[in-house]
């Protein structure tokens, strides 16, 4: 009996966060949304040598097969310091679909995607939220119609798409008829794209695959929970190094118990999370009849937990928490985004509700 | 990560719930109402098959095995899906016993654990006073020394079960001008002395349940010096261990608790439909079994920890917050599915569950305050967990 994290997981932890604090300190990610698309190809070129871009892929195809513990490590660390990159797309949801199956090209793929020189975006919002009539289908052999909010999609150079629960469509970013437009959101550290087709070919299109698409989900889910609580901590750490810093009333604010509790409010949510988090990630590879419920969950309750923090922490900060210089609000919107990229807290779970067949009468 | 137990411990939990197949607990025990009498016999049993005071060494009347956490939480699994009390939930065990093993001489400890543990001798603990709550270190209650006695003076409150206890273990003043926490000692109290006056203090919950408070008020009330455990004037070092014991016994079956709401939600029907079927209900009770799950696997983190000897930092410190909070949350949501009837009491008539839910909301209140209160919860966190400053002390007079 161990619910904790092994050696290599602490190792692993500790060198993505050391790279990232040496190689994308928030000053570079401030220059990185002047851009047409943050995901900035230097950078996930280190991330490549660190043998994170292939955490999810199978050892046959260059990559490191680990679990879903450790890319949620990952994923946590680039959210606790905003950095843009397709790691959600390309290196958890793309691998966890297309290591269902075996064969070319999907197995080429997995490589590129190994060796960081392939990004893949994924379209799968229409799954779970439909708005602006979208929606993609396959008709004599082409893609028509549009993807709303495709994740890490405009900087890839392949796109998956599921055009519904059960089929998986996968296109060249590059493709004839394919239109792709960045979606500029309040989160400037995360891409996010507008894909229409007009008579797309797509690469190949997997029939029957509703159970790689429902893991694609759920894995997809516990990653972005794992960057938003990664971004919390981040919002924690700052606010009570500035309350023990900042002095007003002769004091440093740390010492008032109105901002203490604040930040001790925050903390107590964090670390619980935390626990959940584990846990959801690994009963994605050990008891993978929970994935579904606790990705949902874990998701939900971030969100939850992060929209509070998010504000409670630029608050300590005071005035100055509120402008773009003190670069608090890159962590704030990399939260708000979070809240809704992968499903909405009500969503989600009214979803968990019916897995576990509550109201199901009605 | 890694969730199973090793193999030895499937044999333990067969063990436990041969146990838990054959024997049940006597029927009406009570240490305020009902046939204590029943307890020890309860309480020998589970002691003699080392499911109560497993740890401790057979001469002051444990069982003596080794300590090993996983064998407590199998046990605790067990008893719990049984339905069963594993030992009794009092303070005498909970946190006299831990101190007197820590602090005790040799002669308290034989003559007070044993029978401690079999329920023979029911304990009360006197720190709290009127003026002296949070700040408990400025407690007043005095102890002057008279021959080989102390002469006590002065009031507690808070005192669960002092009106069944026959002992107190009492915090005093000793050294009327020492520093505040350098003064004070801790003495075991025999309630039957001359000069101790037990008052009810009834609390908001009512009547339901077994749970009693006091006030205690004690007039030159005389005890030997002898009784003092640990050294004179050490009394909070020596409160505080204790006091670690309480905001550790303050783990929560939130789990339990969320499936219980759950079947409510089922049963009852708010306007001929049942209230799971509600999508607002529904979402409370999700984003409760959220936090319920959190708090679950946080303790599954937390016992990890304590198996590996390591400091939980943080973390360890803001399980009471959470826990105290999430259960009064559970129980808001079962009172706002019964509406209207929801707020039926004293075993009336329509009443669900006996009043659980009522009680259940009105006892975690008290335990939100109990055992140092959320905002005391929220400097602990904040100062040793974060790090940051302490109040600075206004100028004293």
């Amino acid at each position: 009996m161990d619910f904790g994290l092994s050696e290599e997981q602490s190792l692993l932890e500790a060198s993505v966060r050391g790279f990232l604090g040496d190689h994308v300190p928030i000053e570079r990610v401030r220059e990185l949304r002047e851009k047409d698309c943050p995901n900035d190809r230097s950078i996930w070129s280190g991330l490549a040598e660190l043998g994170v871009t292939g955490v999810l892929v199978p050892e046959a195809q260059g990559g490191s097969a680990m679990s879903l513990l450790d890319a949620a490590l990952v994923s946590q660390a680039l959210g606790h310091a905003a950095t843009p990159a397709p790691f959600l797309a390309s290196a958890v949801m793309a691998p966890v679909a297309l290591r269902e199956f075996d064969a070319a090209p999907a197995s080429d793929w997995l490589e590129g995607i190994a060796g960081g020189e392939l990004v893949v975006g994924v379209a799968a919002t229409e799954l779970f939220s439909v708005r602006e009539a979208a929606g993609v289908a396959l008709d004599s052999g082409v893609l028509r119609g549009k993807a709303m909010m495709a994740v890490d999609a405009c900087g890839a150079d392949l796109v998956l798409v599921a055009t519904d629960p059960e089929q998986l469509a996968v296109v060249r970013a590059d493709a004839r008829g394919l239109e792709t437009t960045r979606l500029r959101t309040i989160d400037a550290t995360r891409c996010t794209a507008e894909l229409v087709f007009d008579g797309v070919a797509p690469e190949a299109v997997f029939e029957g695959a509703g159970a790689p698409i429902a893991r694609m989900l759920d894995a997809g889910r516990v990653a972005l929970a794992a960057d938003a609580l990664g971004a919390c901590e981040s919002m924690v750490e700052q606010a009570v190094a500035y309350a023990r810093e900042r002095k007003q009333f002769d004091r440093v604010i740390g010492s008032f118990q109105a901002v203490k509790h604040m930040c001790a409010e925050m903390i107590a949510e964090v670390e619980p999370a935390r626990s959940l988090l584990w846990y959801a990630a690994h009963s994605f590879d050990a008891i993978p009849s929970e994935a579904p419920l606790m990705s949902c969950h874990v998701l939900a309750h971030v969100g939850e937990i992060g929209r509070e923090i998010a504000s409670v922490a630029t608050q300590v900060h005071g005035g100055i928490g509120w402008t773009d210089e003190q670069n608090l609000h890159f962590w704030f919107k990399r939260i708000g985004n979070a809240r809704h990229l992968l499903g909405g807290p009500e969503w989600l779970r009214d979803r968990a509700a019916r897995l576990q067949g509550f109201g199901a009468g009605a | 990560m890694d969730l199973e137990f090793d193999e030895g411990y499937d044999a333990f939990r067969a063990q436990v719930r041969g146990f838990l197949a054959e024997h049940r607990p006597p029927e009406a025990m009570g240490l305020v109402h009902g046939d204590r009498q029943r307890w020890v016999e309860w309480l020998t049993l589970l002691i003699e098959n080392g499911y109560w005071a497993r740890t401790i060494p057979k001469e002051y009347g444990g069982y003596g095995a080794e300590p090993d956490l996983l064998e407590t939480v199998i046990m605790d699994e067990e008893f719990n899906r049984a339905g069963v009390p594993r030992g009794l939930p009092a303070q005498g065990p909970a946190m006299l016993v831990p101190t007197l093993l820590a602090h005790g001489s040799e002669e308290q400890k034989i003559r007070w654990v044993g029978p401690t543990m079999r329920g023979e001798v029911v304990w009360c603990q006197g720190y709290s006073e009127p003026g002296a709550g949070s700040d408990l270190a400025s407690l007043q209650t005095s102890a002057v020394e008279d021959g080989d006695d102390f002469v006590i003076n002065g009031q507690k409150i808070w005192t669960s079960t002092a009106d069944a206890a026959d002992m107190c273990f009492i915090l005093v003043r000793t050294e009327p001008d020492a520093r505040k926490h350098e003064g004070i000692s801790y003495l075991l109290l025999p309630m039957d002395t001359p000069g101790i006056d037990v008052q009810p203090l009834r609390t908001m919950c009512g009547d339901i349940g077994e749970n009693s408070f006091n006030q205690v008020f004690l007039n030159d009330v005389r005890v030997p010096q002898s009784n003092v455990v640990g050294r004179r004037g050490e009394g909070w070092k020596i409160a505080n261990t204790t006091l670690s014991h309480e905001r550790n016994s303050l783990n929560a079956n939130a789990e339990g608790t969320l499936m219980r709401l759950a079947r409510l939600m089922e049963k009852e029907s708010v306007g001929g439909v049942p209230a799971m079927a509600s999508p607002v209900y529904r979402d409370r009770l999700m984003r409760l079994q959220a936090r319920a799950l959190a708090m679950k696997h946080h303790g599954m983190r937390m016992l990890t920890c304590r198996l590996k000897g390591e400091s939980p930092g943080v973390a360890g410190l803001v399980v009471k917050l959470q826990n105290c909070q999430l259960n009064f949350d559970m129980a808001a949501l079962a009172i706002d599915v019964m509406g209207e009837l929801g707020v039926l009491y004293d075993h009336t008539r329509y009443e669900r569950e006996r009043g659980y839910w009522q009680a259940h909301s009105m006892f975690s209140l008290g335990l939100i305050i109990g055992g140092g209160t959320a905002q005391i919860q929220k400097n602990i966190i904040a100062e040793r967990g974060l790090g940051m400053p302490r109040e600075p002390r206004p100028a004293t007079a």
